[in-house]
């Protein structure tokens, strides 16, 4: 490493490894796996992750926002909410605690500071190398008082224990939103009204959109022709 | 002889009660019904019925004439598009969004590109003509599936001159449609990074000569039903919702904007450059579905308005690139008509074929593999012709979506129904749905 100072200088501005979230890691660039390599690519191994958490200041109306979040739940005694915030690409996402989401939403709801009135659904992402965070629950919320600003709630559990409460409560349009996440990724939502699968017929078994849902392939008419699932095709890594 | 399929089998592994999916709820509602012995009758409306939009199923509890439950099926057409989406590249994706909701095709790749653009970070290096270019199909498509929404309701009241008034001039706009991107619907013309290509020769004149012609079919259409009493008896005052239970639900769009909202992202957080345009923002304070209607009518007209802008834009700047400058990025094919109608533009194949290997490189590269869109989420909202239209998209730093989910204000607002309907007529049910707006592609996706 010495005898190249620019290679050190690049490492040490490179972003420290672990500091974000860790959903994956690719190796080579080709997808070419199994069988010898001739790229010379094969031994690369990158490690995927999304931005670590923000620090203070969050930069344009964020800072207000989270302040005012903190101090409408610390009245109420609620003071570990928020596990982090993470600013990326002009986007602010809270994470939020499942035990504590629906004091969170009641005070972005209620609050006239706040005052996020419109919730644009939940959305599912399974990300299955995140141990113990397997899936995800993405709320996006809108403030029609404030300017349209929104910002985005994310919760994580775990895949042997997916329950999350129900925010139809404060939000009544998660109706929907919640019976297709429970649909696409398992999550159960405790205290929804009636939380049955929506899009899949109801004898259904198994979530589609989870990374681990077994894909089907399609016979082809050549004798003994295969055409493999699409999640076992070959692909470029 | 009780054997075969029908007899139920012991099972030592089964434990407490079974559940045999197969006749649904239907005969546990009708044997309820033939218990109470009551004048309650349940109504199956759809899957196939022709005011149902497409394959919605409604289970209505009728009181005689009177609804008194309102019960929503979904799901009918679900094809898994989101995750179809994330076997494919990032540019493939549009050719996915657009078949979503297939009345307004073109709005639903504007939201998944400008999502992806945002994921990317590429946002501002939007070549001028190309953001020019995706508002006037932006809102040709609104004007389209206004068009729709307004003639195909009237249709469902017994006014077929309505449906045939409107489609009449829908017929212009997917004219147009079809020779700026081959196709009348299901365009897949919004490509991350610009568009597909630039307008054709004579494209531009069509649209200048159709112009006056559709304006005065606009005015034509509102003056027929807007003040035509019949259309007034069935509209007004019928399917009421006001703000909070707009808010409550999550209904945007027209819906929210008869309500008096002045709610349009268009105006709010612009995108594409609509900042640059002259428009108003089309409310009504009845918040019934004769309101919704009024709201598209105006909007339509609001449309043209930017339409005529675009026009006049497009001649001001003259020819510019329609696609990001980032080789990283751009799609490499030039497409051109040849004398087959169809193909590559032949300077650039003698390029990749004959003239440099490495742009052959590029080309097959970037066709084959796409490109990489570095970790992370973003999401994006457009002003849909149905209301307010969300993409999230995730990336994993791979060159397909990890996950895209889309918002659509369809499946939404669709919730409504049995607030717009319990206590109602059987036939303002028909009212109600159709000045929801809901097309199936988008609710199931």
């Amino acid at each position: 490493m010495s005898e190249h100072p620019d290679q050190g200088e690049l490492t040490a501005q490179a972003r420290p490894a672990g500091a974000g979230e860790v959903i994956g890691t690719r190796q080579g660039a080709f997808g070419a796996h199994g069988s010898g390599d001739t790229s010379g690519f094969g031994g690369l191994n990158q490690v995927v992750e999304f931005a670590p958490p923000s620090a203070k200041p969050y930069g344009s109306w964020f800072d207000t926002a989270v302040d005012v979040l903190e101090e409408v739940l610390a009245d109420q005694g609620i003071t570990d909410a928020i596990e982090k915030v993470n600013v990326d690409r002009g986007e602010l996402t809270l994470f939020i605690r499942r035990e504590r989401l629906v004091a969170v939403a009641q005070a972005l709801r209620d609050d006239p500071d706040l005052r996020f009135e419109l919730s644009l659904g939940v959305n599912g992402v399974h990300y299955p190398q995140d141990a113990g965070r397997e899936l995800h629950a993405v709320y996006h919320l809108m403030s029609v008082t404030h300017d349209r600003r929104w910002l985005r709630l994310e919760v994580a559990v775990p895949d042997d224990d997916p329950h999350l409460p129900s925010l139809v409560g404060v939000y009544p349009t998660q109706d929907w939103h919640e019976r297709e996440t429970y649909d696409m990724f398992g999550i159960q939502f405790d205290g929804h009204p009636a939380l049955t699968r929506i899009l899949m017929p109801t004898d259904w078994v198994g979530h589609p959109q989870r990374k681990d849902y077994p894909l089907g392939g399609i016979d082809v008419q050549f004798k003994g022709a295969t055409v493999p699932p699409a999640d076992q095709r070959r692909s470029y890594s | 002889m009780t054997t075969g399929y029908l007899a139920p089998q012991p099972d030592a592994e089964l434990d407490g009660t079974e559940y045999v999916a197969g006749g649904g709820d239907w005969k546990d509602i009708a044997d309820e019904v033939a218990r109470r012995k009551e004048e309650r009758v349940v109504v199956n409306m759809g899957p196939q019925h022709p005011s149902t939009h497409g394959v919605l199923r409604l289970v209505l509890e009728m009181d005689g004439e009177t609804v008194t439950e309102t019960r929503v099926g979904v799901g009918f057409l679900h094809t898994g598009i989101e995750k179809t989406m994330e076997y494919r590249t990032w540019v493939q994706g549009s050719a996915l969004a657009t078949r979503m909701d297939y009345v307004a095709s073109i709005m639903n790749e504007g939201a998944y590109v400008l999502a992806v653009e945002k994921l990317a970070g590429v946002t501002d290096q939007i070549p001028e003509r190309a953001q020019i270019l995706r508002v006037l199909m932006m809102e040709l498509a609104r004007i389209s599936s206004h068009l729709v929404a307004l003639g195909s309701a009237g249709n469902e009241l017994g006014g077929t001159t309505l449906m045939t008034i409107a489609f009449r001039e829908r017929e212009q706009i997917l004219r147009f449609f079809e020779m700026v991107t081959g196709q009348r619907m299901n365009n897949a013309y919004l490509r991350p990074g610009g568009v597909a290509q630039d307008l054709p020769d004579g494209a531009l004149d069509f649209l200048k000569r159709v112009y006056p012609s559709m304006v005065r079919g606009l005015n034509d259409f509102d003056n027929m039903i807007m003040a035509n009493p019949i259309w007034k008896l069935r509209t007004v005052g019928i399917a009421e919702l006001n703000l909070a239970g707009c808010m409550a639900l999550g209904i945007t769009g027209p819906m929210v904007r008869a309500t008096g909202l002045p709610l349009d992202l268009r105006k709010d957080a612009p995108y594409s450059g609509y900042e640059n345009y002259d428009f108003e923002v089309c409310t009504a304070d009845t918040a019934d579905a004769y309101g919704r209607y009024l709201v598209r009518s105006n909007e339509m007209r609001e449309s043209m308005k930017i339409v005529a802008q675009c026009i006049d834009k497009l001649e001001a700047l003259g020819p510019a690139p329609v696609m990001i400058e980032d080789p990283a990025l751009a799609w490499p094919a030039k497409l051109s008509v040849g004398p087959d109608g169809q193909g590559q533009a032949p300077e650039h194949v003698k390029e990749i074929m004959s003239g440099s290997m490495e742009s052959l490189i590029h080309h097959f590269k970037l066709v084959t593999e796409g490109f990489r869109v570095p970790p992370g989420q973003a999401f994006h909202a457009i002003e849909h012709a149905k209301g307010m239209y969300g993409v999230h998209v995730v990336s994993d730093g791979g060159t397909r979506p990890y996950r895209v989910h889309m918002r659509e204000p369809s499946y939404n607002n669709l919730q409504a129904m049995s607030v717009l309907c319990d206590g109602g007529t059987i036939s303002d049910v028909v009212v109600a749905l159709a000045s929801i707006d809901p097309v199936m592609g988008g609710v199931d996706r």
